[in-house]
């Protein structure tokens, strides 16, 4: 099942790359695809390393809009505090707890932090994360609960 | 008229991402150590990146280059970030300290296990 999924997928991006559509590239395309599932599939034979995807789509979707609007509001945040001539830096590093199950729902829950200007994801452990912050307000920890609340839900079986 | 339009848009999110991309290079030379410029340099990898890509894409209409151009926008997505952690990362374990602001502490993160007590002798 995962084979025949990854065969379409690469198929298809072969297909969206090369936009050539002779007989002999697409002949190439599809032996490369073959040589490649050929290696994966052997690869998983020594390491059986697999990652579950474990998020759900529609959610997921939904979570994505509202971080872009995240990223243009704290992007203008940034810019202000560029611009401005006396530039209000405090800068601050706290601890952000985590409450997402599954490795996938954390990973995007640090890389949305370092997404959004104005807080990186410094350092990750096991009840939390490391967060800093260039112009810290005590708001940032209340936006960071709510966004690690929204990154919860969307994995699957999470409280909506 | 639609050509206009369109026209307007890529317009607009070339100049805005040009902008925002202008603005994280005058970050990064105005801030005043590591930890602030590292979130300079975020603005034009997050403003200025998907702006930009937004308006070639629009500009190269429904083709196989809007295609190229969302895999490369996705990509940076996800390395983007991750790599900006990376740095950051390293400058903490190396024991670089953010100077905090007015009356703030920072955590301390959990001290790494000794280095020397980890490897095997051979």
């Amino acid at each position: 099942m995962r084979t025949i999924g990854a065969f379409v997928f690469l198929i298809a991006l072969w297909l969206l790359l090369s936009g050539i559509y002779k007989p002999m590239i697409i002949g190439f395309g599809a032996a490369s695809v073959l040589v490649a599932l050929l290696v994966v599939r052997r690869m998983d034979g020594v390491d059986e390393d697999r990652v579950d995807q474990q998020l759900d789509a529609v959610a997921s979707i939904k979570y994505f809009f509202w971080l872009m609007a995240e990223i243009a509001k704290a992007n203008w945040n940034v810019t202000k505090v560029i611009l401005a001539p006396r530039m209000p830096i405090r800068q601050h590093l706290f601890a952000v707890p985590h409450s997402q199950k599954t490795d996938l729902a954390q990973v995007v829950f640090a890389n949305s932090i370092t997404l959004t200007p104005g807080t990186i994801t410094v350092e990750t452990e096991s009840d939390g994360f490391l967060v800093h912050a260039v112009a810290y307000s005590t708001d940032d920890r209340a936006a960071l609960a709510d966004m690690n609340r929204r990154v919860a839900a969307i994995e699957r079986g999470g409280s909506a | 008229m639609a050509e206009m339009l369109i026209a307007g848009i890529v317009w607009v999110l070339i100049v805005s991402g040009a902008f925002f991309t202008v603005i994280g290079a005058i970050g990064i030379v105005r801030f005043p150590d590591f930890w602030s410029r590292l979130h300079a340099a975020s603005v034009s990898d997050s403003a200025g990146m998907i702006l930009l890509l937004a308006g070639m894409c629009v500009f190269a209409g429904w083709s196989l280059i809007t295609v190229k151009l969302i895999v490369i926008g996705v990509v940076l997505f996800i390395t983007g970030p991750t790599s900006t952690h990376a740095v950051a990362n390293a400058a903490l374990v190396s024991g670089l300290r953010p100077p905090e602001g007015k009356g703030l502490t920072g955590t301390e993160p959990e001290p790494l296990p000794d280095p020397a007590a980890e490897t095997t002798p051979i």
